[in-house]
């Protein structure tokens, strides 16, 4: 129940440096009601909830049975104001606003690129409006326009060989992620303040740095003030801060809704907001005016739009992002600097609406795990994955360690990010695999034997010898880091030139510290082929060509995965040289480069594009996901598993390392109790190992075999993949496929 | 060197809490329902040889998983034909406190296995029949030992678990699984009773082994059955039972 607060005394909040300036941080440390006890204070739906989500419900088995999409508005150019407002059930719901007028609506992006638009709309049955066609051909470049006009033949031939795929070249880079509680904390006038206050200081020689720059903030301005517009539709004025839990929920939700008209980003993630929420929710507790079920009800109501925020999106995006993501990241738990946790009651209730609404990918919930956060916690985290598998964890400790900072947030799957002050320039990944085979065959293409990487000299025939084979690998990946980080350049220049954040950065600081996220893929692949040349004797079978075709290997030898330094050390060594040589190169913006050993779903593409490797994986055959061992060759236990990828040093993959653990729940305890008490010893035993991500599965193989011969009964079964979660029967059957195939640990 | 069948680093079924689970290789029973047939015979080409040093090590790079309740289990095959070779392993257990668990049939009873037994935090011993009879039909072996192994524990006073495997037509008979439990009801050493229902999750091994399947079209028991034997075990047992 809400009542109006003209009547209500409320708490103040505790001064601090968050009045004076824009420090959302300063405000929920000095703010925050940390909570140590259990779950028992939860509460399930209300009945609003309920019929609220039985809408939802019904309007997302009718997109399903569309094929995916349920509906296209083909002619608006979407700005923060371009859409009246839009409701599911406007006497419902008690947080509002949708990207279109209509839930589940999905906008055109043509400032991405006007042909992927297009195609997209005609993959799903509809014609792009003519005049939005004529307007980016005609009068507007797009970003993809951009690109393409700067690539160079050595970038094209990258990208088309597939050593270089899912660059962010024809879809939207995503992975910035604006503070979106600066909305609720100071309203929006404060915050154009103290923008104009930094643009009044971007003065003095007009450096093209200074220019853009003075261009940017201008752009972000008017972004501020579209989105008073846009609020006033719904019948807002955030021009001032929040004043109640309902507000600050609302306002939050509101400067996310500006970005997510504007933009498709791959991934938009949300940041770090429960805490945030927690203490308004607090303080109307406080004042009576907000009950539990209330205070539950506005969390659930929030989680339902994050689960109903959609992109449009073409069949070959969807083919390495599988599943219809939207990375709704939310960082959930960890603590300040200075020991205290940051646990609040609603770090409880965003987990709670993965039972009042049932499992779901969206929100990404992710868990920012240590040892030390409160036991009730830690239990009910445990609780939750093995009954929904929807949540994943990554290293609190490790992460603050590293970085310094401990007000951070989770952009896509596994990439830390300080909120407000860093963001990041997506970049995709490379596909190690393929740079194996490279350096095999005279730095060509094993499909085309088109020549990629120049200057690789002939292998003797007969066995591989090692030495031989280290010296071209090496010389490949010092090329390929070069290339890599060139074509990342030119992709990001023109994305900021064509298709700026404004929405986004508006809700960031002006001076925001800059990341280039580089990526690769084919970890355990590369791991295991290398472990066969070095310690096995390693025959390539070449065709007519000359090209590597198939591999005879004779002998034993070491595989990644089984906790066995000999084999997990070219794994770390690898992804160490490569960080380095990418550590070389000029970057755009002055850009960080970071790395990632992450694949999201692509490990199907990539390994289809990919020749037959020494490790015995054949031809076309999906990778692992992430760093994770190859299905089926971690044979020695799930701990033997898990204690090869936390080798990896987080230090030289800042952008993360993913990894996806199924485990079968019986395997995980014979009961609930047992199963929640061994997934936490696994959880610091594994993060205790400096290891960085964990996602976890706690399902049976035979359930997911049933949800591909009946997806109809399983419209809620989520599964973690690489750093995100998906529904499972929203999967392409390879994807589906490549799933059930991966190693599920289990004991007779 | 002990010879070693496999390694699970992650067992959750063998003892309280997370573990680490040697199959040692070899066994004298022959038991009908046996899922590891592969663990039976003495020595196999495809077993390992194993140094306590090196299985230690193993424990150590699991340390952190194992937490205060898990350890390291030994099972089968049958540990207990490498007593002299374990006894050396949980010594070093005892004096690194790593929590220590032996799965034993209880075949062998002298002095090496009751000075092994001695450095066991839990015995899990399986008593797979109570009737002499049924016993060697079940497994080619007296169970004359076994019981011998479980009063030796019980006098001794170290903490041992209780596991019986449910298989219809061989060991479901009401009177049995009654005098299965009474003979137990007095055992203080006994913490927990492990009821297990019989599954066909090993067959495919006999057909890879090329033997013949004594159970062949033995069904798993129904649900109706596991609740009635572990009612009749509850009598006498109370709630140290559990089906598992």
């Amino acid at each position: 129940m809400i009542v109006t607060t003209m009547f209500v005394m409320k708490r103040q909040f505790q001064n601090g440096k968050w009045e004076h300036e824009i420090n959302t941080r300063d405000f929920i440390a000095q703010n925050i009601t940390p909570y140590d006890g259990d779950a028992s204070f939860l509460v399930g739906p209300t009945e609003a909830t309920k019929k609220l989500w039985e809408q939802a419900r019904t309007l997302l088995a009718t997109e399903t049975k569309r094929g995916g999409v349920l509906d296209i508005d083909i002619q608006i150019i979407p700005s923060i104001t371009s859409h009246q407002p839009g409701y599911l059930d406007k006497h419902l719901e008690k947080i509002v606003g949708f990207q279109t007028d209509a839930p589940l609506k999905r906008a055109i992006k043509p400032y991405g690129g006007v042909r992927v638009v297009e195609q997209a709309c005609a993959e799903n049955g509809y014609a792009l409006d003519e005049k939005v066609i004529e307007i980016f051909t005609k009068y507007r470049k797009s970003h993809n326009d951009g690109v393409f006009d700067a690539y160079t033949k050595t970038m094209r031939q990258l990208r088309s060989s597939g050593i270089l795929t899912g660059l962010p070249d024809n879809y939207a880079r995503g992975r910035i992620i604006g503070d979106y509680r600066r909305v609720a904390l100071y309203g929006i006038d404060r915050l154009i303040e103290a923008k104009q206050a930094d643009k009044d200081l971007l003065d003095g020689v007009m450096t093209d740095e200074v220019i853009r720059l003075r261009e940017e903030v201008s752009e972000q301005i008017r972004a501020l003030s579209e989105m008073k517009v846009m609020a006033a539709s719904y019948g807002f004025d955030i021009a001032r801060p929040a004043e109640t839990a309902q507000e600050a929920i609302q306002w939050t939700w509101l400067g996310f809704l500006a970005a997510l008209k504007e933009q498709d980003g791959a991934a938009m993630s949300l940041g770090n907001v429960s805490s945030f929420f927690d203490i308004y929710l607090e303080r109307d507790l406080a004042a009576g005016v907000l009950d539990e079920a209330g205070a539950q009800e506005l969390v659930d109501h929030f989680i339902m739009k994050c689960r109903m925020i959609r992109h449009l999106r073409m069949n070959a995006y969807n083919e390495l992002f599988a599943g219809d993501p939207t990375w709704i990241t939310e960082a959930v738990g960890g603590f300040f600097a200075n020991g205290q946790h940051k646990i609040t009651k609603t770090s409880f209730r965003f987990l709670q609406s993965l039972y009042n609404l049932g499992p779901s990918p969206e929100p990404n919930l992710t868990i920012l795990w240590s040892s030390k956060l409160p036991a009730g916690f830690k239990e009910f985290c445990a609780k939750v994955s093995i009954d929904t598998s929807s949540l994943q964890y990554e290293n609190d400790e490790l992460m603050r360690e590293v970085s310094a900072c401990d007000d951070y947030c989770i952009a896509c799957c596994v990439s830390m990010m300080e909120t407000g002050k860093e963001m990041q320039f997506f970049g995709a990944r490379c596909n190690l695999a393929k740079a194996l085979l490279m350096a095999l065959n005279e730095g060509k293409d094993e499909n085309s034997g088109e020549i990629i990487v120049p200057g690789i000299e002939r292998l003797t025939d007969g066995p591989i010898s090692y030495e031989d084979f280290q010296v071209r690998f090496e010389k490949t990946i010092a090329y390929l880091a070069k290339a890599y980080v060139n074509t990342m350049d030119v992709i990001h220049y023109m994305h900021d030139k064509y298709y700026y954040e404004r929405a986004q950065m508006a809700l960031m600081d002006t001076h925001v510290k800059r990341n280039m996220a580089f990526g690769i893929a084919g970890l355990s692949v590369v791991a295991d082929s290398i472990s066969a040349i070095k310690y096995a004797k390693v025959t390539p079978i070449r065709d007519e060509q000359g090209l590597t075709k198939e591999f005879q290997v004779e002998g034993d030898y070491p595989l990644y995965g089984n906790d066995d330094d000999r084999v997990d050390s070219i794994a770390t060594e690898l992804v160490k040289k490569f960080n380095a040589e990418l550590g070389k190169q000029h970057i755009y913006r002055n850009a960080t480069p970071t790395l990632s050993v992450l694949t999201i779903t692509s490990n199907v593409v990539y390994g289809k594009k990919t020749g037959a490797t020494p490790d015995g994986r054949k031809a076309g055959e999906a990778f692992a996901p992430g760093a994770n061992p190859m299905h089926g060759r971690d044979h020695s236990g799930a701990i033997a598993s898990l204690n090869s990828v936390a080798k990896i040093d987080y230090r030289d993959a800042r952008d993360g390392v993913s990894n996806t653990f199924s485990i079968v729940p019986k395997t995980l305890g014979e009961n609930k109790a047992t199963q929640v008490k061994n997934l936490l010893a696994m959880l610091d035993g594994y993060f205790e190992q400096k290891a960085h991500h964990l996602n976890v599965n706690v399902l049976n193989r035979e359930t997911l075999e049933d949800a591909m011969q009946h997806p109809e009964l399983y419209p809620q079964l989520t599964i973690r993949v690489s750093g995100y979660a998906v529904n499972f029967v929203k999967l392409s059957k390879a994807h589906q496929q490549e799933v059930i195939a991966r190693t599920f640990h289990q004991s007779m | 060197m002990l010879r070693i069948h496999s390694i699970d680093t992650f067992g959750t079924h063998d003892g309280p809490g997370i573990r680490l689970v040697v199959f040692t290789q070899g066994c004298q029973f022959r038991c009908v329902y046996c899922h590891n047939p592969d663990t039976q015979d003495l020595e196999t080409s495809a077993m390992k040889l194993l140094s306590v040093e090196q299985i230690l090590a193993i424990l150590r790079k699991g340390k952190s998983y194992y937490g205060a309740d898990g350890g390291l289990t030994v099972s089968g095959g049958e540990p207990t034909l490498q007593a002299a070779e374990l006894i050396e392993l949980f010594t070093a257990c005892k004096q690194h406190n790593v929590h220590t668990c032996l799965d034993t049939c209880g075949a062998i009873f002298d002095q090496t296995v009751q000075q092994l037994y001695d450095l066991t935090d839990i015995v899990l011993l399986d008593v797979k029949h109570i009737d002499p009879i049924w016993h060697q039909r079940l497994t080619k072996a007296s169970n004359e030992n076994v019981l011998k192994n479980a009063a030796y524990r019980e006098q001794t006073g170290g903490a041992m678990w209780l596991r019986y495997v449910l298989v219809p037509g061989w060991t479901d008979q009401e009177e049995h699984l009654h005098a299965w439990a009474r003979y137990f009801q007095a055992y203080r050493s006994v913490t927990r009773v492990e009821l297990i229902p019989y599954h066909e999750l090993g067959v495919y091994k006999y057909r890879s082994l090329g033997r013949p399947y004594a159970l062949e079209g033995v069904s798993p028991p129904t649900l109706a059955a596991i609740t009635q034997a572990a009612t009749i075990f509850r009598n006498y047992l109370g709630d140290k039972v559990v089906v598992v």
